[in-house]
């Protein structure tokens, strides 16, 4: 197998004041309105998408966004109107939607459909996300009831996939969702469906339902890959119970990663950047971060606390250059250094996707792509062997296109063509 | 003289129903002063989210003055786990009915707790449940009282989210006094020590979660158009420096229900059963002995 790099946007609103942390309350769920810049964001939305076609020319496996609601480092609450751009304007690239939260879509059919839709206009490119949601999103900002928030989410995952695999209409009586008749129309290219990949923040139940379902389960997580070491411990501890394949396919991480000509080229480049996402992105009022029935009792029990102490609130105030950097939150340096760091990450934790997040904070367009330029082509040929040939089921978890798909190299002049010879009368 | 000589008897025997939709729940029963006589009236007494919080002065207080006290332990208050089979409003309401049956509070004159009538309380969110059982079955209930409800909303006056709080921050939104606010939340916990911090987590998970049920994200499940249905006399006790469920809501409930009287009471928040139980006891017990 090899290792597939995916180039992820958050798509951060850029433009945060210096005293964003002090004198706001949340950059999520309650931020302040008067932030956003409509035309502002006219300019914004196109270089975010131009710099994710850009990824697709430099070679990266996969192209990926993803779903957050009234949050200033994320203004794509739907990103398959990013990801339907995305289809139309690249050829190579997984479309990676990582994800729509299912249980948010009333009915969660539409999802079934958008996906299918996607599916067919990227040729058969699509990585089909489905996360349980964030609390800022599902709960707060989207109203669902954190108690039964998870039910309702697998309860959406059987319809959307009942709708994507069953040939024939039929009628879905769900607790949730009631639908008499369910034809999904389109259907997808991808059969029997795209693959699936389950974003994961820490919930154990999680790991579970991604085993039982053949999914990738994904560790997105701003903290490194330092941090998330033991969570994804868990995760493998939990595949070789459940006696499945230990194929890297089955997992994937988030890193955020900085490539520079020289390890001092990186810091003075990007360190403000950085600490923009950190100190600013990152400031969310913590009682949106865990209402009480969103987590099952399983993960309290399992898991740390400390975030829900009074004195820990401030953590990342303090955090510096340095910290970032030697903490793993930020795989930085020359390509030598990046490629060292990445090698470490990819085998400690053992993963097949990087969801390689090269774009944070307030970076400007021209440094995005001077590091996803060297990356691609000093860093990552030399990471994609990693594993070599020994898992031969690792591409179960990657799209499979059409050959001959439409590519927009051939159709973007062909769209705007005047009609050749004069038509006939209408009749 | 020791401190156990001077400890009061358990004011209450708990025993524990298994519901026919099988929920288990713990029942606090409070013997009336005086004994069962043939015409002892049964107070049906609902908790708010924070779940009974000890001694309960008010349900030994209506005790002492001669009414019969059921209090059941709401699921998920309780270590049953059987939250996991109510859902909703209708679930929540049916479940509290389910538990009356059970207790023999709806068995004819002279057979049952309830031969001199059946009265409901609740608190806060058990405000809520006993108003929506009322409204299900107004032909059972003799009188109500209820202790600043929540299931409205009024746009004027958005209740705060007590979903997005850290604990640190309930008592001054509960409590006229938060030093005492604290006191009674915490019962004085160290939340540094890992264990007791996890208790905590894992309680509030459970018994938000489930309060979220009926009370996220808006505390309003529509009883406003059932509330004609609640034709019996209704009390509506309120505490003069509610933050949660400011006063505005007492005028709003007296206006929704066909027979309700308001009182409102000095020195105390949203936790008035625990600020203030004396007057508590005394506008309740007028009220339910009629």
């Amino acid at each position: 197998m090899t290792v597939k790099f995916c180039w992820f946007n958050l798509m951060p609103w850029p433009d945060l004041p210096d005293d964003f942390k002090t004198e706001h309350r949340s950059v999520w769920v309650d931020i302040d309105g008067s932030l956003f810049d409509p035309e502002r964001a006219n300019g914004i939305y196109h270089e975010y998408m131009d710099q994710l076609e850009f990824a697709d020319e430099l070679g990266y496996d996969g192209i990926g966004v993803n779903e957050h609601h009234q949050n200033g480092y994320g203004i794509m609450p739907s990103p398959n109107i990013i990801a339907a751009g995305l289809a139309r304007r690249t050829s190579q690239a997984a479309i990676c939607v990582i994800g729509n939260s299912i249980a948010l879509y009333n009915p969660p059919h539409r999802v079934a459909e958008e996906f299918a839709m996607l599916d067919c206009i990227s040729g058969g490119r699509l990585v089909a996300g489905f996360p349980v949601g964030t609390p800022m999103d599902t709960n707060f900002t989207y109203g669902q009831i954190p108690a039964l928030t998870r039910e309702k989410y697998y309860e959406a995952h059987d319809l959307i996939m009942e709708a994507w695999t069953n040939p024939d209409v039929f009628a879905f009586d769900g607790k949730y969702t009631q639908l008499r008749y369910v034809n999904c129309w389109p259907k997808p290219i991808q059969q029997p469906h795209p693959p699936i990949y389950i974003p994961g923040g820490g919930s154990i139940e999680t790991w579970d339902f991604c085993l039982e379902n053949n999914y990738n389960y994904s560790y997105l997580s701003f903290n490194g890959y330092l941090a998330g070491q033991t969570l994804m411990d868990g995760y493998w501890n939990r595949v070789s119970e459940l006696d499945k394949s230990m194929s890297p396919g089955r997992a994937g991480f988030a890193q955020i990663i900085c490539t520079a000509a020289t390890d001092a080229e990186a810091e003075e480049l990007y360190s403000e950047h950085m600490l923009y996402f950190f100190n600013r992105c990152l400031h969310v009022f913590p009682g949106f971060a865990d209402p009480p029935g969103y987590r099952t009792v399983k993960t309290i029990q399992a898991g740390k606390l400390d975030q829900f102490r009074k004195e820990n609130q401030e953590l990342f105030k303090r955090l510096t250059w340095k910290d970032l950097v030697e903490g793993g939150y930020v795989i930085a340096g020359s390509p030598d250094t990046v490629r060292e760091r990445m090698e470490d990450m990819i085998k400690r934790l053992r993963v097949g996707t990087v969801f390689c997040l090269l774009h944070m904070g307030n970076m400007p367009d021209w440094k995005t792509r001077y590091s996803s330029q060297l990356f691609a082509e000093k860093v990552m040929p030399g990471l994609r062997g990693i594993w070599g040939d020994e898992f031969a089921d690792a591409d179960d978890w990657w799209c499979n296109p059409m050959d001959d798909r439409v590519r927009p190299e051939n159709t973007m002049a062909d769209a705007r063509r005047y009609p050749e010879a004069p038509r006939g009368p209408v009749a | 003289m020791t401190a156990t000589d001077t400890a009061p008897a358990p004011a209450f025997e708990e025993v524990v129903v298994t519901t026919r939709r099988g929920v288990t729940a713990p029942v606090r029963v409070y013997e009336p002063a005086g004994g069962i006589s043939g015409d002892t009236a049964t107070v049906l007494a609902l908790h708010g989210a924070g779940g009974w919080l000890g001694d309960e002065a008010v349900l030994a207080g209506l005790a002492a003055a001669g009414l019969g006290v059921v209090a059941p332990v709401w699921p998920a208050w309780s270590e049953h786990t059987d939250e996991d089979r109510l859902s909703d409003m209708q679930d929540f309401a049916l479940h509290g009915w389910d538990v009356a049956t059970e207790m023999g509070l709806l068995e004819g004159a002279g057979n049952g707790a309830a031969s001199g009538g059946l009265h409901l309380m609740g608190h806060s969110m058990g405000g809520m449940i006993a108003a929506e059982m009322a409204a299900l079955a107004p032909q059972s209930v003799a009188r109500m009282a209820l202790l600043c409800p929540a299931g409205m909303w009024l746009g004027d006056h958005p209740i705060p989210d007590i979903f997005a709080m850290l604990p640190y921050q309930l008592a001054e939104v509960l409590f006229a006094d938060p030093d005492v606010g604290e006191e009674v939340l915490t019962g004085g916990a160290d939340f540094s020590d890992n264990e007791t911090l996890t208790r905590f987590m894992v309680a509030r998970a459970r018994q938000q979660g489930m309060a979220g049920k009926i009370l996220f994200p808006i505390p309003n499940r529509r009883f406003s158009e059932r509330a004609y249905r609640v034709t019996v006399p209704t009390l509506l006790v309120w505490g003069r420096q509610d933050r949660l469920i400011p006063p505005a809501y007492a005028d709003a409930w007296q206006a929704a229900l066909p027979d309700a009287t308001v009182e409102l009471v000095d020195g105390a928040g949203h936790m008035l059963p625990y600020e203030q139980s004396a007057a508590v006891v005394a506008a309740v017990t007028t009220h339910l002995q009629g």
